[in-house]
């Protein structure tokens, strides 16, 4: 098992594993969007309240889900960055940030736009749309602060740091409509007591979180690949690899 | 585990740990203002400020909604459940807006204990189905589940 721990911190394995994962993730991604895009927005009746509107949640939940759930995934790379000065934690930490800040921002703006017919508003300033708004704060934080430093190895420390900081966000914007009074409604799905969701309604919307989960996954390990091929530019199997093609 | 790293971790996790009891305290020292807004029964109690721009939240009781024949002045009472507080309210409201649901509005308190609203927002609970399901569950028209 530590074996396989060791081969990810080697580029050239890792590059090439992350192609192999990518050839069947990134159609099961397409295939995933498609179907719950298609089931979501044609095939779901009306909510019997908010009519056609509330299908922006199609997008808005996963969206908002994944965004959370990424940031755990940037903090404990940035943690193991801090810990063992692995690069290859270094990198998926980089990867990582503009995924999860434009998830954020899919989930503040498409918000927004559900907002204003239903509530009335596009923006209030309550505990759930202000502690998104950090999140999103946060991770343009981390970017900008590793970018700020011309050395990489204090500019990951430093952006580490800022992420680890942040998790403390995570938790409040997931209570925060619990603990505080709040104009965004109450989860409908939560952990232990089911969805508030009509069943007919709830599946798509699960089948785009698993889309939004894997869309994550091919994006980040893009990313990554990409930015393996600008650091080691001058390594042999860089090189080898421009040759086969 | 090697000293260093063992070090590192143990940093890492104080980092942790502190930044979150910072922010802790800070949302202790602040439980008040990170709320929207006062339930009537707060403002019953004399919590929310009398002449201030506040909010006030509840769910419009059944029944209580007046219009006024020739402007577009609106009077209803909403209610926690505890105690209710009347609201008058000129302008256009919400689609959302129906006797039964909730609502959150800002503007300020009377001294006769009235609430004159400014702006009027719906708040949507966590329930979503379809009209067909609703009718069987003859929730079309009002919901008794959260505010």
């Amino acid at each position: 098992m530590w074996t396989f721990f060791h081969k990810l911190g080697s580029p050239p394995w890792f590059y090439s594993i992350a192609g192999r994962i990518l050839q069947w993730l990134l159609p099961l991604t397409l295939l995933l969007l498609a179907t719950g895009c298609i089931w979501g927005l044609l095939f779901t009746a009306p909510d019997f309240r908010q009519g056609n509107s509330y299908r922006i949640m199609y997008v808005h939940v996963p969206a908002a889900v994944v965004a959370l759930a990424g940031y755990y995934v940037m903090a404990i790379a940035g943690a193991i960055c801090l810990i063992w000065k692995m690069k290859m934690a270094e990198i998926a930490m980089r990867a990582t940030a503009p995924v999860g800040a434009f998830l954020t921002l899919t989930a503040l703006v498409t918000g927004a736009i559900w907002g204003k017919p239903t509530w009335g508003t596009w923006w209030v300033w309550d505990a759930r749309t202000t502690s998104m708004l950090i999140l999103f704060f946060l991770y343009i934080g981390v970017i900008a602060l590793y970018e700020a430093y011309e050395d990489k190895s204090i500019a990951s420390r430093a952006a580490g740091i800022l992420g680890l900081v942040g998790t403390v966000n995570i938790p409040i914007i997931y209570k925060s409509v619990d603990w505080w009074y709040s104009l965004h409604q109450p989860a409908s799905i939560t952990f232990t007591g089911g969805s508030a969701i009509e069943s007919s309604m709830l599946y798509p919307l699960l089948l785009m979180i698993t889309a939004f989960y894997s869309l994550f996954a091919s994006c980040v390990l893009c990313n990554m690949r990409v930015s393996l091929i600008k650091r080691e530019w001058r390594a042999s199997w860089v090189r080898a690899l421009v040759k086969e093609d | 585990m090697h000293p260093i790293r063992r070090q590192r971790l143990g940093v890492v996790l104080f980092v942790v740990l502190f930044s979150s009891l910072a922010v802790g305290l800070v949302m202790y020292a602040m439980r008040g203002n990170i709320n929207l807004f006062y339930p009537p029964s707060e403002v019953e109690a004399g919590i929310a400020p009398i002449g201030k721009p506040i909010r006030v939240g509840g769910m419009v009781e059944e029944e209580s909604f007046r219009r006024n024949i020739d402007s577009l002045l609106v009077r209803f009472v909403i209610t926690d459940f505890q105690s209710s507080l009347e609201v008058l309210y000129e302008g256009i409201l919400p689609d959302l807006f129906g006797e039964g649901q909730g609502v959150v509005a800002l503007g300020v308190l009377d001294s006769n204990g009235r609430f004159i609203a400014s702006e009027v927002l719906a708040k949507h609970d966590e329930n979503y189905m379809p009209p067909e399901v609703a009718d069987s569950l003859k929730l079309s028209d009002k919901t008794s589940i959260g505010y």
